[in-house]
């Protein structure tokens, strides 16, 4: 099997500081990654990294294009980028506002990125939009009603609906489950994983959250201050750490 | 189907001053299919660890874990995934499972991960929860609320799903009652009929003599406690 991802030597500086350094990784296909570390320890920037929000100061980022194999996505053209970003590749911020457009009804913030891959009939958009509206557990009656009027929850919902309604092959998941209350989050992390294991889909999920990378993640890397200080199963990290911050990371959770 | 050679395990507790502590070296045996095999030694004495160490949820610090072929120990997060998926279960004393999902949907959660068809992975799973006594009332609810012993038994359920090539059973018939504790000696027994390599953790002496071929004492892989 070819790997969806190759990371090679990313490496991005504030200045003198190190924003993340030498991380190089290869994903595959329906693999999901766990990105875990305090705050400040370059986990989002080295995602923004990843997903072309940023521009890296150093290193490669491999992507398998459905089209033309590998290539690099730090250094093809943006317009190219642009149409990874609308079709295989999906962000989900860790604020729904961020990522949907609240002036807009739910159903055109799904619509809108059919839209965006040539998808012009109105009626097929719209029980597109109804169906997924359907999938992530928002009544199908709430999708001319603008996210303003939606919950945190249902806004994150949506926001997943708009990415995943395209089809991507890799999902950027910034603390998706941040700033929800706790049943809220359970939920979501059931309908993520369901779509996950339906879709095949690959993710990368950045999250300070050791809970929510034993549900979804296969695989773990643990940064701090810019460095990969750990990787492997998600499981042989949390239960058997071997770098002295992920130990203290993982006895630092609070058993409920 | 399960092989350890020369495998020692020690952990470093770097927060707390640094200690090492050793607790198996030079583990050594063989599993063959159709054939369980306890783990025996006293509380402490690395039964658990050993059993982890096969898993892949403890790295081992040298030798050998051989599982199906695959050496666990040096295999990639996705081979050991696929191992866990299609050849290795593992039956642990705690159900972990996502809020909200049903139990009937968590016993058949192995199958459909190996993509068989949702409406033959939820026949498979009916009639294991049907043996092991969940009352059909329940199969629609989440098991996080259930009690300690039901919990158990869909762990159990969910662990026989798939016919696992080779299994690890961690204390399968810990605080079942007479009844439960009779279906779940007869899952092992099919299992093993049907060929599966089976290390097991048996308290229950009289569990551990009808299903075991043989007993490996633990003790002697600890380090500094013979002689």
């Amino acid at each position: 099997m070819k790997p969806l991802l190759q990371v090679k030597g990313i490496e991005k500086r504030y200045g003198a500081r190190i924003g993340c350094t030498e991380v190089s990784f290869d994903l595959y296909p329906g693999e999901v990654m766990g990105i875990v570390g305090e705050s400040g320890s370059g986990k989002s920037t080295l995602l923004n990294c990843l997903a072309g929000h940023l521009e890296p100061d150093a290193g490669q980022v491999v992507f398998d294009t459905r089209a033309d194999g590998p290539m690099d996505t730090v250094t093809m053209s943006e317009p190219a980028r642009r149409m990874l970003g609308r079709t295989d590749w999906a962000f989900v911020h860790q604020h729904a506002r961020d990522g949907l457009r609240m002036s807009v009804s739910a159903g055109g913030n799904i619509g809108e990125r059919l839209m965006a891959v040539g998808d012009r009939h109105y009626g097929d958009i719209r029980d597109k939009a109804i169906d997924w509206l359907g999938r992530v557990e928002i009544e199908a009656t709430r999708v001319d009603d603008r996210p303003t009027a939606f919950s945190g929850g249902m806004q994150q919902r949506l926001q997943i609906a708009r990415n995943l309604v395209t089809g991507p092959r890799l999902v950027f998941m910034d603390e998706p489950t941040g700033g929800l209350d706790v049943s809220v989050q359970a939920r979501l992390l059931d309908l993520l994983r369901g779509l996950v294991r339906e879709m095949g889909l690959s993710a990368i999920i950045v999250t300070h959250d050791l809970a929510v990378v034993r549900l979804l993640a296969d695989r773990l890397m643990v940064m701090k201050s810019g460095h990969v200080v750990e990787v492997g199963l998600t499981d042989q990290v949390l239960d058997d750490p071997q770098h002295a911050y992920t130990q203290l990371l993982v006895s630092s959770v609070l058993q409920v | 189907m399960i092989e350890l050679k020369d495998v020692s395990k020690s952990f470093t507790l770097h927060n707390q001053g640094s200690a090492v502590i050793p607790v198996t070296e030079g583990a050594s045996f063989r599993v063959a299919p159709g054939e369980c095999v306890a783990l025996t030694g006293a509380s402490g004495a690395g039964k658990s660890t050993l059993m982890r160490v096969i898993y892949g949820n403890y790295l081992a610090a040298s030798g050998q874990v051989l599982v199906g072929g695959l050496d666990v120990t040096q295999a990639e997060p996705r081979e050991v995934l696929a191992l866990r998926r299609e050849t290795l279960g593992y039956v642990s004393q705690f159900l972990r499972v996502v809020p909200r999902v049903p139990t009937l949907e968590v016993v058949a959660e192995p199958l459909l991960a190996l993509g068989r068809d949702r409406q033959v992975a939820l026949d498979k799973a009916a009639p294991l929860l049907a043996r092991l006594n969940i009352p059909e009332r329940l199969w629609a609810l989440s098991p996080t609320t259930f009690s300690g012993g039901e919990q158990q038994r869909v762990n159990i359920a969910r662990g026989f799903a798939h016919d696992y090539p080779a299994m690890l059973l961690d204390e399968p018939t810990a605080s079942l009652d007479v009844q439960n504790r009779e279906t779940v000696l007869s899952l092992i027994e099919e299992a093993k009929a049907r060929g599966a390599a089976i290390v097991g953790i048996f308290h229950d002496v009289a569990a551990r003599e009808r299903v075991c071929d043989r007993e490996i004492n633990v003790s002697e892989f600890t380090p500094g406690v013979a002689a």
